[in-house]
């Protein structure tokens, strides 16, 4: 066992309908600051991972802007909730349930992930 | 378990036919009464999806899906034990049994039937009215379909009717790449809501937003090609309009087929007649509410305020409650980004004895109406070109406003406008008519609920969940009650911190801390010291740890460790994101001067990359369209031909603009170009805590316009005048003479001073220009501090810029020669090579613009959103 897992070459995976599906090194993403994933059937997912490490996907597309950006916002923490924060218009996703903290009744799906 | 009360013969059933806005908030009111634990509930509803938000249909276009704009909660509907059949409509009634047949042969028995069939779009018996190409707008489907045509089929629309919606759906045309017309028939567009001054002043602003007008014409025939597809429309005026598809929007009729069948009373012209009650006259069992009913006042509304009302009349009514619905206001502000119209209360003036007070600049596209009764009472307007009071007017129409009504509707500058805020409004004003929310109701969120904030009071009293036109007011408002209340507004920088920006600033310089983690864990708030942070302080603290790099120890360049996490998206990628996603470059043109070689290189990256090339504001030059994958190959070639970062994405300098000054001018007494680029070099890549512009005038005619930045500098005979806290932009403020005839030392020695005074002092996001506002003293205490050293820190001050200017380098260098660096510069970790998709161009004269449809209308940034 290691205790700093950035070492090891870890991959991050994401579960699809077909099942887990390899994205790219962990090492390759940066606590705080996101990756965009092209999924096979050509969705899009943004990557992150926190201070503590751990990791969370939701869609890539910003719903109220339309662009596929929300990979390049800012994350935070709101009220103990893990967030993205839009880069478009600023609207804050809840990274683990896809809920608009700025509109509850918007939402962006999410995907479960891991390192293995 | 689910609260269904077993369907036994003691349990009365209500059947809901129509499951749109006003259905589903009729659902909501039985719920809030217990009524769904007592009864059991039926709804029927004809359209593939359950209830959605058809007033922010538009939106679809902007990018909310069909998901985002459900209104529909399963949960709700199954906790209350509805019974809810969808893409199943009602297709007779049989009130003597009390039966109702759906499309699918169920039969559902009823105690209580309430009808809220909506309306259905009126169609002109034109010839060919059902041509392949024609459409309606009023359902999902219909913009699916319209979608569909126009991305495949079209290259020109044209929509029948200038209406509120008329307008909506051009616009939404115009958003899909389509040349845009408009037909009405009236005179002037939105006949209903304005006058004839305020349609000119409408058309103006949509003709400048490239739409075509044809008013005073009407529709006569559609003509067709030999498949049956539109390819044009002939107008009473016997011209032909070519159009490759029609969209009408001549406005709405009630769906009262249903009621027709079945013996209920209609009006004359349409709609299911119903008492205060919302009953139907003809059977008490029976209620019509939403657009289908025809009041007790004799009309049918076309709008969801009112079909709310009645939807809470008829719950309780059926509750055996008291309500009443007997009227409701007309007000309306129009949806489409860019066009601020809106009319409120009486806006044609039909009181007796009424008085306008109109202001009127059909050159600015401005038309301002108020309609006055005798005694001075406001009973409604009509505001185009600039709707900012309408949210208060509306909210003091039917009283006497404190101010006079001319200073209402003039513009700042023309007299002194009145700022009429919403602390003077009564009580019983109603603030969110969508929701008929009172003024009094939002206090009371903020005083009994303990709301604080703009979204718990929306979440608390609904107020401003609708069309969003109330909740600028509503900000105010929890703010001047939340101040009252002595509720001490916290002033620290977010959620994470306690602190001002300036006393961040004061703790990383005089600690020497030079990472945002090491700030956050030792001075963050309780629950925030070890997390993630926010948005809010990362960029803030980023920018302070930038502007005191070299003193601090850290890395001058701001995408170096932990920094990199830190920087607002813009600065991540070094770049300014477009709405589509992909970015601009501005390559520093200092002080606006350029080499025809410049130029030319400049011409031929945008050639080969396809650029969209503009001259900005700022004397220089933009690209814009560049794929994040593009940045670094770009960069390249701008870095190899001598060009470097322009900060346009960075709250840092942007630019220093000069006139010709003396060396070419016949006025010119000073060398403005050459100081301009000077100053423009010295302070570029500076950190602050807004963006900095400068311009540099060679004389006294300015033709800089050096008084409108945040440092300006007029050449005079003796020397330099220095101006500071000037700005252009939303609130445009004159800079203020700082110091008379100075040298070129001593110009820039003080330039180095204030500026580093404002880095110190300022809040996040302010200006010089509402700094020395906002600071105690004003601009004398500035003088005080930065020309006679009141507090001994010119040399400190002076010392950080020397740090400064010593330790520039260029960002984009830098960048472009660190491989792990470029490896983010990709749209997709798992693909570096693919190009994100959803980037897409169209051309537009000459060039490219973004391919995405409809940005420009829909949805609101949110407050704050356009600081970058
Ligand atoms: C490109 C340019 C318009 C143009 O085509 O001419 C422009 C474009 C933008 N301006 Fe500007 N401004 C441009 C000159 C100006 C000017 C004119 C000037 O600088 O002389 C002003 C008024 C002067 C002033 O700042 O006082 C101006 C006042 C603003 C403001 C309002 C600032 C204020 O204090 O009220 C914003 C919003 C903000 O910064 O919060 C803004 C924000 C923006 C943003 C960054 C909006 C955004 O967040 O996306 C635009 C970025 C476009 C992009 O994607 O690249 N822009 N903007 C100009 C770039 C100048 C340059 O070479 O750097
Ligand atoms: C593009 C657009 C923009 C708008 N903007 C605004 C705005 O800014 N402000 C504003 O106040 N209003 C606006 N409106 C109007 C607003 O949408 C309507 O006032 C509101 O939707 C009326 O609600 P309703 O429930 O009465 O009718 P609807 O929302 O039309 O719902 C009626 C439902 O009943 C269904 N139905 C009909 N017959 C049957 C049957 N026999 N059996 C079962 N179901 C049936 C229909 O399919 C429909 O789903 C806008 C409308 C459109 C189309
Ligand atoms: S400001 Fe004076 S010197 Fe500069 S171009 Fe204008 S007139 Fe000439
Ligand atoms: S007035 Fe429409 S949401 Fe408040």
């Amino acid at each position: 066992m290691t205790l700093a897992p950035e070492t090891t070459d870890l991959k991050i995976e994401l579960q699809l309908e077909s099942g887990w599906f390899t994205v790219c090194e962990l090492a390759r993403l940066l606590p705080g600051r996101g990756v965009a994933a092209l999924l096979p059937d050509g969705r899009q997912a943004a990557l992150f991972r926190d201070r503590s490490g751990k990791l969370y996907a939701i869609d890539n597309r910003d719903p109220f802007g339309g662009a596929a950006v929300l990979s390049r916002g800012l994350t935070g923490t709101h009220q103990g909730r893990p967030f993205v924060a839009s880069p478009l218009l600023k609207q804050r996703f809840d990274l683990e349930t896809g809920v608009c903290l700025d509109d509850e009744s918007v939402r962006v799906a999410t995907y479960e992930v891991r390192a293995a | 378990m689910t609260a269904t009360p077993e369907a036994t013969e003691a349990t009365p059933t209500i059947v809901l036919v129509g499951h749109g806005m006003v259905g589903q908030r009729f659902l909501e009111a039985l719920a809030a009464r217990g009524m769904t634990a007592t009864h059991r509930v039926v709804v029927l509803c004809e359209e593939p999806r359950p209830a959605y938000d058809r007033v922010a249909l538009t939106s679809y276009f902007s990018g909310k899906t069909p998901e985002d704009l459900s209104m529909t909660d399963m949960e709700f509907i199954d906790t209350h034990g509805i019974e809810l059949y969808v893409g199943d409509p009602a297709v007779s009634v049989d009130r003597e049994a009390k039966k109702v047949t759906a499309r699918s042969g169920e039969v559902f028995e009823y105690d209580t039937l309430v009808l809220a069939t909506g309306s259905y779009p009126f169609v002109p018996p034109v010839p060919n009215k059902d041509a392949t190409g024609c459409f309606v707008y009023r359902t999902i489907e219909d913009l699916l379909a319209i979608e569909e045509y126009a991305k495949t089929k079209a290259t020109t629309g044209a929509v029948v009717g200038g209406g509120l919606l008329g307008l909506e759906a051009a616009g939404a045309l115009k958003g899909l790449g389509v040349e845009a017309h408009i037909v009405e028939f009236a005179p002037r567009l939105m006949p209903v809501q304005v006058d004839d001054g305020g349609g000119a002043a409408l058309l103006r602003t949509i003709e400048d937003m490239g739409l075509s007008v044809h008013t005073g014409v009407g529709t006569q025939e559609i003509v067709v090609d030999a498949e049956g597809a539109v390819t044009g429309m002939k107008l009473s005026d016997g011209s032909e309009l070519a159009t490759d598809m029609v969209v009408f929007s001549a406005g709405v009729r009630p769906r009262d087929q249903l009621a027709r069948d079945c013996g209920l009373t209609v009006g004359e012209r349409g709609g299911i007649t119903v008492d205060e009650q919302c009953r139907t006259v003809a059977d008490p069992h029976v209620f019509a509410i939403g657009e289908c009913a025809l009041a007790s006042d004799g009309r049918v509304y076309g709008l969801v305020a009112p079909g709310y009302e009645q939807a809470e009349t008829a719950a309780a009514t059926i509750a055996e409650d008291e309500a009443e619905f007997t009227g409701a206001d007309l007000s309306t502000k129009l949806k489409l980004l860019g066009v601020d119209v809106a009319s409120f209360g009486d806006a044609h003036g039909t009181a007796e004895d009424c008085l306008d007070v109109v202001y009127s600049d059909s050159r600015a596209g401005l038309y301002k109406k108020l309609v006055i009764g005798r005694d001075g009472t406001l009973l409604g307007g009509i505001l185009v070109g600039d709707a900012e009071a309408y949210g208060t007017l509306k909210a003091f129409t039917g009283s006497v406003p404190p101010v006079s009504p001319e200073s209402l509707v003039l513009p700042a500058g023309a007299g002194a406008p009145a700022q009429l805020g919403p602390s003077a409004l009564p009580d019983e004003a109603i603030i969110c008519s969508c929701n008929n929310v009172t003024k009094g109701t939002i206090r009371g969120a903020v005083t009994d609920h303990q709301c604080t904030t703009v979204p718990e009071v929306k979440k608390c009293t609904k107020a401003g969940t609708t069309c969003g036109s109330c909740v600028k007011v509503l900000g105010q408002l929890v703010t001047a009650e939340l101040e009252a209340s002595g509720v001490e507004v916290d002033k620290g920088l977010c959620g994470c911190f306690a602190q001002t920006r300036e006393e961040l600033y004061e703790i990383v310089l005089a600690l020497r801390i030079n990472t945002y983690q090491d700030l956050l864990d030792r001075y963050g708030r309780d629950g925030a010291k070890g997390g993630d942070g926010c948005e809010i302080c990362k960029p803030a603290v980023a920018s302070i740890i930038a502007s005191l790099a070299p003193t601090i120890g850290a890395s001058g360049y701001v995408l170096e460790g932990e920094q990199a996490s830190l920087q607002d998206s813009n600065d991540h990628f070094l770049a300014n994101l477009q709405k589509n996603g992909s970015y601009s470059v501005v390559p520093r043109i200092p002080g606006g001067e350029i080499t025809p070689e410049g130029l030319i290189v400049i011409g031929e990256i945008a050639r080969d990359f396809g650029l969209y090339t503009k001259i900005t504001g700022g004397q220089r030059i933009d690209m814009f369209g560049a794929r994040v994958e593009q940045l670094p190959l770009i960069w390249t070639r701008l870095v190899d031909a001598g060009f470097e970062s322009g900060h346009a994405y960075g709250k840092s300098l942007r630019t220093v603009k000069s006139c010709v000054g003396q060396t070419w001018c016949r006025y010119g007494v000073q060398d403005s170009v050459r100081m301009a680029i000077d100053l423009e070099l010295r302070y570029r890549g500076l950190r602050s805590p807004h963006k900095l512009k400068s311009a540099v005038s060679g004389c006294a005619r300015e033709c800089a316009e050096a008084q409108s930045k945040d440092f300006g500098v007029i050449a005079t005979s003796a020397g330099w005048n220095l101006y500071v806290g000037g700005n252009g932009g939303a609130t445009p403020r004159h800079a203020d003479l700082l110091a008379q005839d100075l040298s070129d030392a001593e110009l820039v020695k003080l330039i180095d001073r204030f500026l580093m005074f404002y880095i110190r002092t300022a809040d996040r996001l302010e200006r010089t220009s509402t700094w020395l506002e906002r600071i105690p003293g004003g601009l004398d205490h500035v003088r005080d501090v930065v020309v006679e050293d009141s507090l001994g820190i010119c040399e400190e001050l002076e010392s950080l810029m020397a740090a400064h200017v010593a330790h520039y380098a260029d960002e984009w260098a830098t960048t472009i020669n660190d491989p792990e660096k470029l490896a983010r510069f990709v749209s997709f970790v798992n693909a570096p090579d693919t190009p994100d998709p959803v980037v897409g161009f169209v051309p537009e004269r000459d060039q490219i613009k973004p391919d995405l449809p409809l940005l420009t209308i829909g949805h609101r940034p949110l407050e704050g959103s356009a600081q970058r």
